[in-house]
């Protein structure tokens, strides 16, 4: 049996089932393991996972476009971290993350096989993607007002006279 | 010539690298630096690091630059270095910077473009006067914020690409899914190569050999009248898709400076006269690096537009086989290693030219007299 065999499956994907999970793997990309950790404190006893892969550090090579949107090169690498471990119930959890925070990778393939389960998801929509998320934005938010304050406001002489 | 084994001088290395980490530690009564502090605080450093060294990691750029006492092609060395010891994963996506959180984004071009002039954290419109306020620590006041909303800013070439007045991105044939780019990674380089090898090249390149090679374009050789059409730095989201999942993740953000250059253009016998753009894109923020590349860029594809080549940086070969620093560095300073047995066989054949050559000149004396 491959590996890629071993550690595919988990559930049947539908569109939106994807978008979501899509979604709160790119949040969980963005935390930190104690950020994850303190927001997982409050969701009751976590499972004994059966860690499948890693977590692990490799390389992702970024590619880019000739121009910013014609043929792709590749610009250069980056170090991601991935794990996948498996719930009692069977559900495969995935990460991979930007950085080498190995703590990181196995709680976000931690919370991705949880969020797999309709039941405990609600839960953990609430307690751990939605602030990690309005964290990210906020941060975000602030980003953007500090370039919003140095945008050029210009001005003519004739509305100086004014 | 017989090969003579010469062994000895491991004591003296060891010792040598052990005054080479006091002397890194520095004295011992100031208080030392974290690489977090490098990150935090010396993070053009870290950028240019992590972009000469062809891999974003802040941590380990911080790590490599405090490691090299702050040698920044030393720094990006060691990063090479490290990167052959892990594993590849994956192939992004190939980015988006239509869809950067934008900190900074400036084009010397139009001045009311949509979103506007966003200077951003920059060096520009300082008097370049040392700042003695910054020998104390001292917190500085926070920036001032404006309430915005989070609307991504079109890139510049597509407000003359209505027109039809530039060039646009993908030329027929550029982008062939059968055909993966170049990477200088797993093939060496080789010609004729093609534009992914040559902007994988130079965003890896040394920043000083790109910037002294654009700025030959400016001065003439090889000319192509260039406007900075716009530079724009921020976040971009990385995208994989790793096969056990069969769909895209975001895997997180990486801060990128990227630069459009729209260069003048006459036109050919099949394109009619239009602007023409040279492209820059490299890790951090890297903005001098990000203009020159796309200055460089611009003049190698010299050739592909049918303009004469003449010039060293509309010179493909010249170019990429010489702005690699890591590879710069190896064979200039390979020559201080031991030549001991190659200089012996020199000094042989000099001096039985000499003797040649004295009594050459002995015979002639001899005929004169």
């Amino acid at each position: 049996m491959t590996q890629r065999a071993d550690i595919s499956g988990g559930t049947a994907a539908t569109a939106d089932g994807t978008a979501k999970r899509r979604q709160w793997m790119s949040v969980l990309a963005r935390a930190s393991a104690d950020e994850i950790s303190a927001r997982l404190e409050g969701c009751g006893t976590l499972p004994d996972c059966q860690i499948l892969r890693g977590p692990e550090t490799g390389l992702v090579m970024v590619r880019g476009r000739a121009g910013g949107g014609g043929a792709p090169f590749n610009l250069g690498e980056m170090t991601v971290t991935r794990c996948t471990l498996r719930t009692p119930e069977g559900t495969v959890g995935h990460a991979y993350i930007a950085g080498r925070d190995k703590d990181a990778a196995r709680l976000a393939a931690l919370v991705d096989a949880l969020m797999q389960d309709s039941a405990k998801a609600k839960v953990l929509q609430a307690r751990v993607i939605a602030p990690l998320a309005a964290a990210q934005r906020a941060r975000r938010e602030a980003i953007a007002r500090k370039a919003a304050a140095t945008k050029v406001q210009f001005f003519t002489m004739s509305s100086m006279r004014t | 010539m017989a090969y003579v084994a010469v062994k000895g001088g491991e004591r003296a290395i060891d010792n040598a690298h052990a005054w080479l980490a006091e002397q890194r530690r520095g004295d011992t009564g100031v208080p030392e630096i974290a690489p977090r502090q490098i990150a935090e605080q010396l993070g053009r450093a870290v950028d240019r690091a992590m972009a000469e060294g062809a891999i974003y990691d802040r941590g380990l750029g911080a790590l490599a630059v405090k490691q090299a006492q702050g040698d920044l092609i030393e720094a990006a060395f060691l990063l090479r270095a490290y990167r052959t010891t892990l594993p590849r994963f994956a192939y992004s996506l190939p980015l988006d910077t239509g869809a950067m959180h934008v900190a900074r984004r400036i084009s010397a071009t139009f001045k009311d473009l949509p979103g506007g002039q966003v200077l951003g954290p920059t060096y520009d419109y300082t008097h370049r006067l040392l700042d003695f306020t910054l020998e104390q620590e001292a917190s500085p006041p926070a920036a001032a914020e404006t309430e915005t909303d989070l609307a991504p800013m079109p890139r510049v070439q597509d407000i003359l690409a209505q027109e039809g007045l530039i060039e646009p991105d993908a030329l027929p044939g550029a982008d062939d899914p059968g055909k993966p780019p170049a990477d200088l990674t797993r093939e060496p380089l080789s010609f004729p190569a093609g534009r992914d090898a040559r902007l994988q090249a130079l965003a890896r390149a040394d920043e000083g050999f790109v910037l002294a090679m654009g700025y030959s374009t400016q001065r003439g050789y090889g000319g192509s009248h260039p406007f900075a059409g716009e530079i724009r730095m921020g976040e971009v989201a990385i995208e994989i898709e790793p096969p056990e999942l069969g769909f895209a993740i975001d895997i997180g953000d990486i801060t990128l400076t990227e630069c459009q250059m729209v260069n003048q253009f006459a036109g050919s016998k099949t394109v009619p006269p239009q602007f023409t753009r040279g492209y820059g894109l490299a890790f951090g923020h890297c903005e001098r690096k990000a203009m020159a590349m796309a200055l460089a860029d611009r003049a190698m594809r010299a050739a592909e537009l049918g303009e004469d080549v003449t010039a060293p940086a509309q010179n493909i070969e010249f170019m990429l086989y010489h702005c690699d620093n890591i590879e710069a560095t190896g064979f200039v300073e390979h020559l201080k290693l031991p030549h001991y047995v190659d200089f012996q066989s020199e000094l042989e054949n000099v001096r039985r030219m000499r003797a040649e050559h004295e009594a050459a000149a002995q015979a002639t004396r001899k005929a004169a007299e």
